[in-house]
């Protein structure tokens, strides 16, 4: 119930939240920064600890829903208060945050433990007032979206109007408004007539990031569609098809497993988008539909290894992906992106000078505070000194999660259990 | 195709490190490591059927591998009867087989899919006649996966998927439990060693997988007969649920 299932910094990176197998989030404050301390950025704390969602069971198909978090959103702080959305396999809720560290004293008509007083016995009155006390960080449910889906929940998108948000199930996706609980849109829907004909799900959906009729969705087969809601109701037929030409000879009985895309993410300027697949990374251009402007091989000497893979069922691991933080909207190109992969690693490419890093995250290999020392696979052949052997990688061992601060140099990496948080050397 | 470039790399490696007659017995043909890619497969469909509901997306994806592997095998099944009929001696291997064949079905009460499970017949060394029998099984096989494609995920009609569901399995509790221990064994056994060639990595996953085989034979015997394979980790807790489950079904 510890594992962590996904990993979400909030829109000004002072907040990220962490869910888990378990149901619970966990969300960390970053500790406002000393100024004695200029060396080192503030840490990160827990914040507040809540039961998003409990195990349930389904009695029609007498089947357990899973209590795992799925996926977080923050919603942008629009008062004192924090909003998240978190999503299971089948609800979403919105809970939301606040603090409270004054409380009123001197009520007339009760007892300050909350006992009612005899009318009888007030013979003055007094005006409450507010007093300080200890900080208390509270997380309540303020709506709970549920019975939409009949599939598995993969992906919450806020849009950029605020207001709506999408979720999506293997074949469906649902548009939702923020305030209204009973009521769903479905905006796309891939389910065939006969079930036995199906051949392709949907992975992942997300808003863009700046026209709020826009929205993209990946699939098994490797393909994004991106679909305008402004064309019709049911979004079936897609305005844009991004795939790439299939390489003819990397075909193999896993070609269309390796193709499926496990995460899509716009950028900040929403030109451009990132897909991750079972062995790499592309980036797109949203005018360009019949190839990705960009490749990054994540893991490629798993290639040879895709049957021992598939019989373990690693090879249906869903990995994440991120683009490094951007201050400034639109004209500013992210530079970075990175992913996870088996033995605690995790990668970072640099689409500017094309160099790429491996780093790991593991408490053994590496003391607090000190720089991570870069690592490399051995793919085949002699091994040389400090690196590893492809034989010896652990694949239970995999980073699934990322998260990249919205606008500093530090990001959150989950293992299975743990969650490290990596900041850049300052001088 | 990825086995034949593996086939490659594992003679090569084989011819370093054993003898030439134990190198060329290691070698496992591209038929044969085919066909444990689609019993694995099956397999993995069949095991998504626990406590919670069968994750989607893992399911369509091996389906349309099995659907893959299935066609290739019925555009080589076709060549491959085509091509042993021109010679004599193959006829005569191909009356061998159906021999053995028919062995095993005479063993069976209502025999539907034993073929299917046939090809690890170790009476056959030799290479062409391990591809006959294979041809034989492949008809029986490709109907084999397409009945249990339509169950896979018939989620909306509980009642009809659990009929169907259980018809499924019964077929494959029929085709298990009338072999005797040793052939499932044996069957599965084969398939370790053959992917022990394909890559010798993760040694850690190996044992893994080994589990796996082993946690799949444990479900689908339990109730025949008691299991071979006692040696398990598997929690026992979650399989004594599943079968509650399957059998009040």
């Amino acid at each position: 119930a510890d594992i962590i299932s996904t990993v979400e910094f909030n829109h000004s990176g002072e907040l990220l939240a962490t869910g888990d197998k378990g149901g619970r989030v966990v969300i960390f404050q970053q500790e406002q920064e000393n100024k004695s301390q200029s060396h080192s950025r503030g840490e990160y704390n827990v914040y507040s600890t809540f039961q998003s969602h409990e195990p349930e069971f389904d009695y029609l198909k007498s089947l357990e829903i899973e209590e795992k978090i799925n996926k977080i959103r923050w919603l942008p702080q629009k008062n004192a208060a924090q909003f998240l959305l978190s999503t299971n396999d089948k609800t979403i809720k919105l809970w939301k945050i606040s603090e409270r560290d004054k409380r009123p004293e001197g009520y007339n008509l009760k007892e300050e433990d909350g006992r009612y007083r005899d009318p009888t016995t007030v013979t003055t009155l007094r005006v409450p007032v507010f007093r300080p006390m200890d900080l208390m960080v509270e997380a309540s449910p303020r709506r709970i979206f549920a019975n939409a889906h009949t599939y598995h929940i993969n992906s919450i998108s806020i849009n950029s109007d605020y207001e709506t948000y999408l979720s999506a199930d293997d074949l469906r996706i649902n548009l939702w408004h923020l305030e209204i609980t009973d009521r769903s849109f479905n905006i796309v829907d891939i389910k065939p007539a006969n079930m036995e004909e199906l051949t392709e799900v949907i992975t992942a959906a997300e808003f863009h990031p700046n026209s709020c009729s826009t929205f993209v969705y990946s699939s098994s087969k490797g393909t994004i569609r991106l679909c305008d809601m402004r064309a019709s109701a049911l979004c079936d037929r897609h305005s844009k098809l991004f795939e790439e030409p299939e390489d003819p000879s990397n075909r193999s009985f896993f070609s269309e497993i390796i193709s499926s895309i496990s995460d899509v993410k716009f950028s900040h300027s929403g030109r451009y988008m990132m897909t991750r697949d079972y062995l790499s990374v592309k980036i797109w251009d949203l005018n360009m539909e019949n190839r990705p402007v960009e490749t990054y091989q994540v893991h490629e000497y798993l290639r040879s290894k895709l049957c021992s893979l598939y019989e373990n069922d690693c090879i249906f691991d869903k990995f994440e992906c991120c683009w490094n933080g951007s201050d400034r909207q639109v004209e500013f190109l992210p530079l970075i992106v990175m992913t996870g992969s088996y033995n605690n690693f995790f990668r970072m490419f640099d689409r500017n000078t094309k160099r790429d890093i491996t780093l790991e995250a593991s408490r053994e290999n590496n003391k607090p505070r000190t720089v991570l020392k870069p690592r490399k696979v051995c793919a085949s052949g002699k091994r040389k000194k400090d690196e590893i052997s492809v034989d010896s990688l652990d694949f239970n061992k995999k980073i699934l999660h990322t998260a990249w601060h919205p606008k500093e140099n530090i990001i959150a990496v989950a293992t299975t259990n743990n969650l490290y948080i990596f900041q850049d050397k300052m001088n | 195709m990825f086995v034949r470039g593996l086939k490659r790399k594992c003679f090569d490696g084989e011819e370093d490190i054993e003898g030439t007659l134990a190198g060329i017995k290691a070698i496992p043909s591209y038929n044969l490591q085919r066909q444990s890619l689609l019993d694995m497969s099956l397999v993995k469909l069949q095991l998504c059927h626990m406590l919670v509901e069968p994750n989607l997306c893992r399911s369509v994806l091996i389906a349309n591998t099995v659907r893959q592997i299935q066609e290739e095998m019925t555009q080589d099944g076709t060549w491959q009867m085509i091509n042993t009929q021109s010679t004599g001696q193959a006829s005569l291997d191909r009356l061998v087989s159906t021999d053995i064949l028919c062995r095993s079905s005479r063993d069976q009460a209502e025999e539907k899919h034993g073929p299917a499970y046939g090809t690890f017949n170790k009476d056959f060394e030799g290479d062409q006649a391990q591809d006959s029998s294979e041809t034989m099984s492949t008809v029986s096989a490709v109907q084999a996966p397409r009945n249990l494609q339509n169950n896979v995920w018939e989620m909306e009609s509980p009642q009809e998927n659990k009929g169907n569901f259980q018809k499924s399995l019964d077929q494959i509790f029929e085709t298990l439990e009338n072999k005797s221990p040793n052939t499932v064994e044996d069957l599965f056994s084969e398939v370790d060693n053959s992917y022990y060639d394909l890559d010798t990595m993760l040694t850690g996953m190996m044992s893994n997988t080994k589990m796996g085989h082993c946690d799949s034979l444990e479900t689908f015997s339990s109730p025949t007969n008691t299991a071979s394979n006692s040696n398990c980790k598997s929690d026992l807790n979650d399989l004594d649920h599943i079968v509650e489950i399957l059998v009040e079904s």
